[in-house]
């Protein structure tokens, strides 16, 4: 029997990432969002998940990656927290994968300081990287990167 | 064990409602100690927890029921009559019995303490009153037996007599010998004579236990709340869902899939209601421990203070009523602490010696009113003034310039108390400002009216629910909002000419002139930065300019201030179900949370106090309503003041309605007028509203019959002015000739009526206008009986 974990994969930008698929509710498509001023700039909106009022945190935002291009439209990964239900949003959602501990290996030190704290280490796969993402950290934004983002 | 633990708790949760009700029995009991009913009432409730403790084995607390029981049979059988340290030992015991419970609740054992003392004091009652008023007790001793044995579903003879176990005869001996007085109860005067065995009458109660608990498990059952939640969320989706068929089958030609989606129309919003329902609690449910708390706050100041209440079974929200327990409470300890005076301060002053508190709640409007008011000293304002001077609230100059109102609201500022000494109960300037945020947190709204000498009241206005509210829908750089009915005051659209020159600037800070007075305004898109530029720079430069087609402000209520809310579209108003931010928002004051609309999306719900301290206008207004003579709240103004809508009668005749009674304004086309009889009406949101033309409603000076109106109010265009009003559940719409503006005027120079139908007649701006009495013509005029129900709901 399979003693690995395992991970629900997606891109964010170039970024191959992997969050453990119990913290996973749902994948949906492209939802529409009603934005929220002044709200953080990682926050692109709120979705309404059958009825529930969920925020959605862009991913590339809280990764300090690039904009997505505006005619690309994100997906939800929506995830469980403690006190309520929080959408992830990415690029392309990839396959749901089986790892083993001894794949795994926390990041070196050369990693960017502001996003250590939101990527907790790497699966070394057969042909890539999966970036193992710190939900809780992810989501909680006073976890700080490097300051304000760039504005909605 | 599971099942001990489900016993327990039932056993708690009974308990706890029989505490209340003894509560407000002894309190009851102390007006009128001759009613063998409440007394009744009161045995049987201790009896009950008196029993069910031995069964569960809690030991302390049932010796310390017992000595109660033994105290109220007493009572019961007349031989003593009950005296207020009776009275407080019983409190006394209710609130020990409520320790134990919680104990019980918190650690599965009834507490450490015995409560010896209060045993004794119960005791010693006992023996002390044991000189009964013989006479009177033996007279009316007959008639109390009837209603216990009445009030058990199957009486025990009965029982016994189906079972076989006795005769008929000697049941009816035994009753013979209770009606004769004999104190003991049925079964014990059968043991007793040998008719039968102990055991046979223990079977026999139980038997008649089990008939009785099943008679009231019949009709109730107990919900956990968060279970009603969950359908009250279910429901709401079910409505989108619904819209969404509803949309769609308007597009289809198939009749089977129009009548499908229809049904399914109708029963969704019965659904709804009756979900709503369900969550809603009358507002007894937080009174009913009120007089309680006035008595024992009486008892303990030296005072007499009686309490009535008017509206009992109103019903609120049981999150509202969670919400109010707390305020209220507080408000009433005020009252009786600070506002009622002593008895012989009263006697002094020419008043009864007992004071009176009295509560009313009554529906208005979609909100809920809560009146407390007392005939005490009512607020001495100088001393308000000297007081708020003292602790650095406000200069002595400020205070010297200051309004009556404005005093009044002093008192809701933080760090302020009147009460001269500190007592156990209020004092500690920990007080109305509380209660002011409390109420305020869950959109409600209070004002304080006081006549020095004569007493205060309190007035509260919230919110029926907090899950679904009005909301008037506006949108702002292309997304939707929702502000909170309850905040709102008048809408103000500015077209052409108006909406270029209407708008002025002190500084760089826009106004508006609002029938005089200056409205500050706040451009919504600027307050949230949506229209790409900063904050920082001045609002009066901003692009929410630049659209001068026309303007539309939204004044609302923040606080004792008015500002005007300047958004590009206003679109109409709904109910809302109101839902939660995530807390990854939670830091944001201008959003009171989110909801979703028809169409599936979300809008943010607007939090205008939140709005105000973010465009400063409430900090601003905070340092300037103190000395502002001429700013006054709409909603605030003194009882002589009211705002009135001004209208053009018949005859070129000037009439205005007090606006407290107007719903909505509308136009309506010549064309949508339809004829039910000779009736008049329109459709109207979703139900028919009847017209009713004021020339049709008013009796003429001169004698020339006019039914029918002799003159259309076409004003242009074959538009109708409307003026809707809703009362007692019925909404009609006035056709006016002309709206002219909305002004508050003093009501004390109201000069009497000429004609029926008419309250009075004032001058406003110069020429007479007469004061329609909407709640009289409501009453007498045929039209506006007319059912009222929606069209799609008529069966």
């Amino acid at each position: 029997l399979a003693t690995g974990k395992q991970f629900l994969t997606f891109f964010v930008d170039y970024l191959y990432c992997g969050i453990e698929v119990e913290q996973v509710q749902e994948v949906l498509r492209y939802q529409e969002m009603t934005r929220v001023p002044l709200a953080p700039a990682v926050v692109r909106g709120l979705i309404n998940l059958r009825g529930q009022i969920v925020t959605a945190i862009d991913l590339r935002r809280r990764l300090e990656l690039s904009e997505a291009e505006k005619q690309h439209l994100p997906l939800n990964v929506v995830v469980r927290t403690d006190d309520a239900r929080v959408s992830l949003l990415v690029d392309e959602i990839g396959d749901v994968v089986e790892v083993e501990e001894d794949t795994f290996e926390r990041p070196p030190a050369t990693l960017d300081r502001n996003t250590r704290a939101l990527i907790r280490g790497v699966h070394k796969l057969s042909n890539r990287l999966m970036h193992v993402l710190d939900t809780q950290n992810v989501l909680n934004l006073e976890v700080e990167t490097k300051g304000p983002g760039s504005g909605p | 064990m599971g099942e001990d633990d489900d016993i327990v708790k039932e056993f708690l949760i009974e308990s706890t409602e029989n505490l209340d009700r003894l509560d407000r029995d002894l309190v009851e009991i102390e007006k009128d100690p001759s009613s063998k009913e409440i007394l009744g009432s009161i045995f049987r409730t201790v009896h009950t927890i008196k029993g069910t403790t031995g069964f569960l084995g809690f030991s302390k607390l049932e010796s310390l029921a017992h000595a109660g029981e033994s105290l109220l049979g007493l009572l019961r059988d007349g031989k003593l009559s009950i005296t207020p340290e009776i009275t407080s030992a019983l409190l006394a015991l209710v609130d020990a019995v409520r320790g134990m419970l919680s104990a019980i609740e918190s650690t599965g054992r009834d507490g450490d303490s015995d409560f010896a003392g209060l045993i004794e004091t119960l005791r010693n009652l006992q023996e002390s009153g044991v000189s009964p008023p013989v006479s009177k007790a033996q007279s009316e001793h007959a008639s109390e037996v009837a209603p216990e044995t009445a009030e058990s579903p199957v009486p025990l003879g009965q029982i016994l007599i189906q079972s076989g176990q006795v005769t008929d005869e000697e049941v009816a001996t035994a009753l013979a010998a209770q009606q004769a007085g004999d104190p003991r109860r049925l079964g014990e005067i059968l043991v007793e004579q040998g008719a039968i065995p102990p055991s046979a009458v223990r079977a026999a109660v139980e038997e008649q236990g089990r008939t009785q608990a099943l008679a009231s498990a019949a009709n109730t059952i107990r919900v956990d709340v968060g279970q009603l939640d969950k359908l009250m969320n279910l429901v709401g989706e079910l409505v989108l869902a619904r819209n969404q068929i509803l949309q769609f089958s308007a597009t289809q030609q198939d009749a089977s899939l129009v009548n499908a989606s229809q049904r399914l129309n109708l029963i969704t919003t019965e659904l709804q209601e009756g979900v709503m329902k369900t969550r809603m609690q009358p507002i007894d449910t937080v009174w009913n421990k009120l007089p309680r708390v006035v008595r024992d706050l009486a008892v303990a100041s030296g005072k007499q203070v009686r309490v009535e209440m008017e509206g009992k079974d109103t019903d609120l929200d049981k999150t509202v009523i969670e919400a109010i327990k707390d305020p209220l409470t507080h408000v009433i300890r005020n009252a009786v602490d600070h506002g009622i005076e002593t008895p012989r301060q009263r006697t002094a002053a020419g008043k009864p010696p007992e004071g009176r508190l009295f509560l009313r709640a009554y529906h208005e409007g979609g909100q809920v009113n809560i009146e407390i008011s007392d005939d005490g000293a009512g607020i001495d304002l100088n001393r308000v003034k000297q007081k708020a001077i003292e602790r650095g609230l406000i200069t002595p100059e400020q205070a010297a310039v200051m309004r009556e109102h404005e005093t009044l609201n002093l008192v809701f500022l933080p760090g302020f108390s009147t009460a001269a000494k500190v007592t156990h109960v209020s004092g500690r300037g920990v007080g109305m400002d509380v209660v002011k945020t409390n109420i305020e947190k869950i959109g409600g709204a209070l004002d304080v009216h006081s006549r020095l000498g004569e007493g205060t009241t309190l007035k509260i206005k919230i919110p029926l629910t907090l899950a679904i509210i009005p909301a008037l829908i506006v949108s702002s750089a292309g997304d939707r909002y929702a502000i909170p009915q309850i905040s709102l005051l008048e809408l103000v659209r500015l077209e052409g000419d108006e909406a270029r020159k209407g708008i002025e600037n002190i500084h760089g800070a826009p106004v508006y002139r609002l029938r005089g007075n200056l409205l500050p305004l706040v451009y919504l898109s600027h307050e949230l930065e949506t229209n790409g530029i900063p904050r920082s720079g001045s609002q009066a430069s901003g692009t929410a300019r630049a659209n001068f087609a026309a303007v539309n402000i939204v004044v609302v209520q923040a606080d004792e201030r008015q500002f005007g809310l300047v958004v590009d579209e206003v679109s109409d108003t709904e109910e809302i179900v109101v839902k939660p931010l995530g807390k990854h928002l939670k830091g944001i004051e201008t959003f009171a949370g989110a909801t979703i609309m028809g169409d599936g999306r979300v809008a943010l719900i607007l939090d205008v106090m939140g709005l105000a301290r973010r465009s400063s206008v409430l900090s601003e207004a905070r340092e300037r309503a103190l000395g502002d003579e001429r700013i006054v709240a709409a909603g605030q103004v003194s009882e002589q003041h009211q705002t009135v809508l001004l209208f053009q009668g018949p005859d070129d005749g000037r009439m205005a309605v007090p606006l407290s009674l107007v719903t909505r304004l509308e136009e309506f086309s010549q064309s949508s007028i339809e004829r039910m009889g000779s009736l008049e009406v329109v459709q109207y949101r979703g139900s028919i509203l009847p017209l009713v033309r004021v020339a049709a409603l008013l009796t003429e000076r001169r004698r020339k019959p006019r039914f029918v109106p002799a003159k259309p109010s076409i004003v242009q265009d074959g538009t109708l002015q409307v003026v809707v009003y809703t009362s007692e559940q019925r909404s009609a719409g006035l056709v006016v000739d002309r709206i002219l503006d909305i002004v508050e005027e003093n009501m004390a120079t109201l000069q009497p009526a000429s004609r029926e139908g008419i309250q009075g007649s004032i001058v406003v701006q110069g020429r007479v206008t007469e004061i329609l009495d909407l709640e009289e013509l409501i009453h007498t005029h045929a039209a506006l009986h007319l059912p009222q129900r929606g069209i799609t709901q008529a069966r």
